[in-house]
């Protein structure tokens, strides 16, 4: 379900905005508008859809708009033009009161610079949200307590930030924009100032944390691993514009245009690419306890498709073993009558979201494709040894071409 | 024309042509705007001539121990009964009156003027011309329409006073609210401040050491214009000075600036680690 939407939204920053509204429209570049009139345009036709419940990534290099961007969904920043609805309400026209009500209801955030309050001890930094919500004391506190647990901090609640190390510093941001209890968390740039082993440890905390409480999150960075770690679906922006948006494979194994494809230049795709985004139903499949299920049925449709592994499942396409035609030949000889007889004993599933790094044993010391299946044991396909390396092959392609 | 040997702009009769017209006209207006500080200045001043000196002494003693420690304390302590001793003790006690009155009215002025100019940055300019013109006119210059509107005395000498000291509190106001690093704002604003919340929750409590810095340097500008102040009519230890300078007595002068040089000593210091230990919480 759609939490926020984003339709056309532009901002311009100068003195006379909608005279550069008209010429972005009229097709000039951002440079072109520039240099004619002084005009800085700071995003250029955003229109993107924020699921509910999920992390969204907004990744570009520093100059592409992606802190303008996330500031005009609570209108820190005022569009020049376009609609930000959220559950509905279009927050463009929203009044000041109403503005208000909005921040401190349906939002949070969390800065990069952490911007935590100096003068006041930490309990009070993460009670600010609530402070300004009118809320009392008692609830305040107790509210905020909660928050400072969630992150890891409790027992520092009487400190004060600049007393605090820089990660345990943005713990107290996350607590502050959690103990609102927001739908929507805004994180601009969130771990960005983090030192890299924090910054995971962070990012792992996010991710616990949304495993506990899922909430929408609209997620500023410019690290492309940070993005690909967390995020559920990313929006790539160059120059003000939204060149992509998709699941990190979705961007990986299809870039929109070359921009993206050099942002993802360097990235290992074993890392990213799930069994799940690959797996092809290339290969034959027997139904168990069916007179197609028996052993000689199997090898005999084996041999006259002239096909040397079948995967066997029941009626729902639950997935149960694989037999090749040897081990249907073996189990013969013996006087086996069941399928299961047959079944080749080492042989493994990858989970759809298992990615290609995990399963890569498998494939390589195997001869079969190695099946894929869900979480309730459904089978999806397969990646056979084949696949796997022409998946390899063109995420190389991808990158090099970029070069 | 442009010899220049002849006035050609008569300014200076314009000048005065109005201020005569004001004086004539518009005196009741200035004599209410006088109003309210000759009842703060007479309250203040009734107020502290009435206490025994001694009690006076002991509580800004314990003021300057409170606020800063054990040494300022016996300085504040020492430095008094030794100016008590002076004979000075009466005109001290005026000027004390004088400069609490004016900073009193600097400060309900000053701070709000700042927070207005630090926060946007037309009205800064607006006011910064007239913030120089209060700093740098020659306080002979307006001594002269001051005593024509409000007449000679304490109270005329309080307001020549406000117009040299106002400047720094509402500059160091403004400077402090600017200081404020503009993410505090934006993360006030992301989780649903008000404006006020903004200046009464982050601004304001952030500017506090500079504003307190303001009020410091207020303090010793009301302080420098004791001098000046007499020379209207005002009492306190600037009379001791102009009585001396008048009279050729350079031992009556030498005292009276002796005690103005530590009173602002000790007001000073008091004024700092205030300002400094807002800072340390």
């Amino acid at each position: 379900m759609a939490q926020i939407e984003i339709k056309n939204l532009f901002k311009i920053f100068g003195t006379n905005p909608t005279a550069g509204l008209d010429l972005v429209r009229a097709g000039k570049t951002k440079e072109e508008i520039h240099e004619q009139t002084g005009l800085t345009v700071g995003v250029q036709d955003a229109s993107f859809t924020v699921n509910s419940g999920e992390i969204f990534v907004v990744m570009g290099l520093s100059g592409s708009g992606k802190s303008t961007l996330v500031r005009m969904l609570n209108r820190l920043i005022d569009p020049t033009s376009g609609a930000v609805i959220v559950d509905g309400d279009n927050v463009m026209e929203m009044n000041k009161e109403q503005l208000v009500a909005f921040r401190r209801n349906k939002t949070s955030m969390v800065f990069q610079s952490f911007a935590l309050m100096p003068h006041q001890t930490v309990l009070n930094n993460v009670a600010f949200g609530l402070e300004l919500a009118g809320v009392d004391k008692t609830q305040r506190y107790e509210r905020s307590m909660d928050a400072l647990k969630q992150v890891g901090l409790d027992g520092w609640e009487k400190s004060y930030p600049k007393e605090l190390s820089g990660g345990m510093q943005q713990r107290v941001g996350l607590a502050r924009g959690l103990a609102v209890d927001p739908d929507i968390m805004l994180m601009d740039e969130a771990f960005s100032a983090l030192d890299p082993l924090i910054r995971t440890e962070m990012q792992d905390e996010l991710l616990k944390l949304q495993d506990r409480h899922e909430r929408t999150i609209v997620f500023i960075s410019h690290d492309l691993d940070e993005a690909l770690r967390i995020g559920d679906r990313i929006a790539v922006m160059e120059g003000g514009r939204v060149v992509q948006v998709g699941t990190p494979e979705e961007i990986l194994q299809n870039p929109a245009d070359d921009y993206v494809r050099a942002f993802f230049r360097g990235v290992d795709p074993t890392g990213v690419i799930a069994a799940g985004d690959i797996a092809r139903d290339s290969q034959p499949t027997v139904i168990w306890h069916t007179p197609q299920g028996s052993p000689r049925a199997t090898l005999e449709m084996l041999n006259n498709r002239d096909m040397e592994f079948a995967y066997v499942l029941d009626s729902e396409r639950r997935y149960y073993g694989i037999v090749s035609t040897d081990s249907l030949r073996s189990a013969i000889e013996q006087g086996a009558t069941k399928i299961d007889d047959a079944f080749i004993k080492e042989a493994k599933t990858a989970k759809v979201d298992d990615s290609m790094q995990d399963f890569l044993p498998e494939v390589a010391s195997h001869a079969w494709p190695i099946p894929v299946v869900d979480e309730n044991n459904i089978y999806q396909g397969v990646v056979s040894k084949n696949l796997f390396l022409r998946t390899l092959h063109r995420a190389e392609e991808n990158a090099h071409f970029a070069e | 024309m442009f010899s220049f040997e002849e006035k050609v702009i008569p300014l200076d009769t314009w000048i005065t042509n109005f201020i005569d017209w004001l004086v004539e006209g518009y005196r009741w207006f200035f004599q209410i705007l006088k109003w309210p500080v000759e009842v703060t200045l007479t309250g203040i001043q009734q107020g502290i001539t009435a206490l025994p000196p001694l009690l006076v002494i002991a509580v800004l003693g314990i003021v300057a121990w409170r606020v800063s420690g054990i040494k300022l304390g016996v300085f504040t302590v020492v430095t008094l009964i030794f100016i008590g001793l002076l004979g000075l003790w009466e005109d001290t006690m005026i000027t004390l009156a004088m400069v609490l009155c004016s900073v009193v009215f600097c400060t309900l002025a000053g701070i709000p003027l700042g927070i207005l100019a630090g926060r946007s940055d037309r009205f800064e300019m607006a006011l910064r011309p007239m913030l120089d013109a209060m700093q740098t006119t020659p306080a002979f210059v307006y001594l002269v329409p001051i005593v024509m509107l409000f007449s000679i005395g304490n109270v005329a000498g309080v307001l020549a006073t406000i117009v040299f000291a106002l400047p720094p509190i509402i500059r160091l106001t403004s400077l402090g609210i600017r200081q404020v690093h503009p993410e505090l704002v934006e993360a006030a604003l992301a989780f649903g401040a008000t404006n006020w919340q903004v200046l009464a929750k982050v601004q304001i409590p952030l500017a506090l050491p500079t504003i307190m810095a303001g009020l410091n340097q207020t303090i010793m500008m009301a302080l420098s214009m004791v001098v000046i102040a007499s020379l209207i009519g005002a009492g306190g230890l600037g009379a001791p000075v102009v009585l001396g300078l008048n009279t050729l007595d350079i031992g009556l002068a030498t005292i009276g600036g002796l005690s103005i040089v530590l009173i602002a000593i000790v007001l000073d210091r008091i004024t700092q680690s205030m300002g400094t230990t807002k800072k340390q919480n």
